[in-house]
């Protein structure tokens, strides 16, 4: 039976060791889980794989602004230099991909560097300023020394006791209800 | 922050049978420090009540800051006369200080990107503070072209947007080569030291009391929740950036060498000047950080963090990028034998034995010599020391620029038209208070902004790896 509640968000357990929760996942992960996150103070070695995460998609963002950078800056000096106001120096051609390359170097870079940036935001879904977990009592600590586990109660292996129960085996400390 | 997924339970089976000595690699964070001390000890810097060297210490800054501002306030009233500029230098301290502002920021992105790249864990320590002082130092650089232009209301012409007349800049003049590289790499610098820091800047967060200090440091943090699948895409995003700034730092400052190498000036027009000049920047650089680092290690008690392995493997790039610049020196000369060009025979002769011998000198003993004694461990371990030398290497590398750009426009191809330059009052009060400038920004910086990188610090211990038993 799934008695769902709609006002919790999911069960949480604290670890002490990096590599408690680092076996820990591992487990959370064969037993199927989807929908779960590991709060972790600083990104742990090996830990995308330990929850079977695939590849991140930020570089599809790079590439994306690299690719947009390099044409902008072919865009912006072949229209000012060439169309717009064609200005002789040197008796030489009006535009070439040469004598602007700097330019073209910099905007890819600039732009690959705004997709990368941005990327993170967009895949990270930040800003966000309310969420359950930051009316947790311990997800305060998780920033310090703290390792956490959080099952989500969207996910349907989830149940509020067999959860619990779930976490316990795992070794987790302060299994507790986070409300939504 | 990107690491290698080094397996440890996958022994080869050779080594058993070599059984290889053990080397231990030097710890990077000294007796065995935990977690929760790390936090204690950086959000602490941000938490604890102002202390009074910090008041002091900023009132100076602000004291000699003022200086840029009447400097500028008397040229930008009165004209770029006021500098002193004239025929045949009219490239003067303007160039000078604003190559050595740039050249200084170049060791914060080294240790922030390359230093990442290559795996070298000890930058964790520093490079918040190498980083802050990157974007520092290029606001400071951006001031003097800024100004120079003359009459800098019109400093807009600089990016491309037609004027009154519908004519756009041209983009076959390194200058605006310079405009694109500079502002890409403030740019750059500013997304990578931010994003790094919101991990800090959530931890900080989360410790907060004050209703402003949860405000402040909460929306900055942009509610970050420190969860593994927001590390994943963090993480991938700061190795990106960290590869995007490797060649972006290394095109600034050859963008800004061809400043010079571009123009068919005797002693500028050398295919060198690119490695040669980033070889320098990153030599000044590691030297500024030092002289930042030290005192705030020994102010903050930072000791275990920022150890003797950390400040020995400044030293060592110190050695070997002056070393490298030294060689670059020599290398000058032997092209400017072999040239068989007059003029490009007599540019190098007029810098050691001219009329601007002095700083020729100044400039070798400071970035050639002086490092050297680096090979040395006991120089290394006397910290008073390390930081003189460090000193005397800016010192070195502002005539490097000044002894370039100076030498060359002063004596050049006709003596008819030979002159000899020296600054005005206006020049000196603009470049001294750019010092108080920057420091008032570093100040801020180390008062509001976690110092070190907590969440990578934290990565280098030891019970970070969870293969670990």
């Amino acid at each position: 039976m799934n008695e769902r509640n709609e006002r919790i968000h999911g069960v949480a357990c604290t670890f002490r060791k990096a590599a408690d929760v680092y076996h820990a996942a591992e487990k959370v992960r064969d037993a199927g889980w989807k929908k779960w996150d590991v709060h972790t103070p600083f990104p742990i070695h090996g830990m995308d794989q330990a929850m079977g995460l695939p590849r991140s998609p930020v570089p599809r963002l790079t590439l994306l602004g690299g690719v947009t950078g390099f044409l902008t800056g072919c865009l912006l000096t072949w229209y000012t230099n060439s169309a717009d106001y064609p200005i002789v120096v040197g008796g030489k051609p009006f535009w070439s991909v040469i004598f602007p390359f700097p330019v073209l170097y910099e905007c890819t870079i600039l732009f690959a560097a705004f997709g990368t940036f941005f990327g993170q935001f967009i895949f990270n879904r930040l800003p966000r300023h309310h969420h359950p977990l930051f009316d947790h009592p311990q997800f305060a600590r998780v920033s310090d020394d703290t390792f956490m586990i959080v099952l989500e109660a969207t996910d349907p292996n989830f149940h509020v006791d067999e959860s619990r129960n779930f976490l316990q085996s795992l070794g987790g400390q302060e299994i507790t209800i986070v409300r939504d | 922050m990107a690491h290698a997924h080094d397996n440890a339970s996958e022994r080869p089976a050779i080594l058993d049978k070599v059984r290889p000595a053990e080397l231990p690699r030097s710890p990077l964070i000294l007796n065995n420090r935990g977690f929760h001390w790390i936090t204690d000890k950086v959000c602490g810097i941000v938490e604890e009540p102002t202390p009074l060297w910090w008041k002091v210490t900023f009132c100076v800054a602000l004291f000699i800051a003022s200086f840029t501002f009447v400097g500028l306030t008397y040229l930008v009233s009165t004209g770029t006369g006021t500098w002193g500029l004239r025929s045949p230098v009219g490239w003067g301290w303007a160039i000078v200080n604003f190559v050595f502002w740039v050249g200084i920021g170049h060791a914060g992105t080294l240790i922030s990107a390359i230093l990442c790249l290559l795996r070298q864990k000890w930058r964790t320590s520093i490079n918040r503070a190498a980083e802050a002082m990157t974007i520092f130092a290029v606001m400071c650089a951006g001031i003097f072209p800024l100004f120079h232009v003359g009459r800098v209301w019109f400093g807009w012409w600089l990016f491309p947007l037609p004027n009154q007349n519908g004519i756009w800049p041209q983009f076959r003049s390194p200058l605006e080569w310079d405009v694109f590289a500079v502002s890409t790499y403030f740019t750059v610098s500013a997304l990578f030291w931010y994003m790094g820091m919101i991990p800090d800047l959530g931890a900080i967060r989360d410790r907060a009391t004050t209703w402003w200090r949860k405000t402040f440091y909460g929306v900055l943090a942009m509610g970050w929740r420190n969860g593994n699948r927001q590390w994943s895409n963090f993480e991938m995003a700061y190795l990106l950036l960290a590869g995007l700034s490797t060649p972006l730092v290394l095109s600034v400052h050859t963008i800004v060498s061809f400043d010079f190498a571009v123009s068919n000036v005797p002693g500028w027009h050398t295919t060198i000047f690119p490695p040669y000049f980033v070889a320098g920047a990153i030599f000044s650089g590691f030297a500024m950080v030092l002289t930042l680092m030290l005192p705030l290690r020994a102010i903050y008690r930072l000791h275990d963090v920022i150890n003797q392995y950390h400040i020995d493997n400044m030293c060592k790039i110190i050695l070997a990028t002056g070393t490298m610049v030294g060689y670059a020196y020599a290398t000058e000369f032997f092209i400017a034998a072999y040239s068989g060009n007059a003029y490009e025979k007599f540019a190098f002769i007029n810098r050691a034995f001219g009329q601007y011998a002095w700083a020729y000198w100044i400039m070798v003993s400071c970035n050639v010599i002086t490092p050297q004694l680096f090979w040395f461990k006991k120089v290394r371990e006397n910290h008073a020391l390390v930081w003189i030398i460090c000193l005397f290497v800016n010192v070195g590398m502002w005539f490097e620029r000044f002894v370039i750009t100076v030498t060359s426009l002063a004596n050049d191809y006709l003596p008819s038209s030979w002159g000899y330059y020296s600054p005005t009052i206006v020049d000196i009060f603009t470049f001294f208070g750019t010092f108080g400038f920057f420091s008032v920004l570093f100040l801020l910086f180390v008062r509001f902004l976690p110092l070190l990188p907590m969440a990578e610090v934290k990565m280098v211990t030891p019970q970070a790896d969870p293969h670990a038993h």
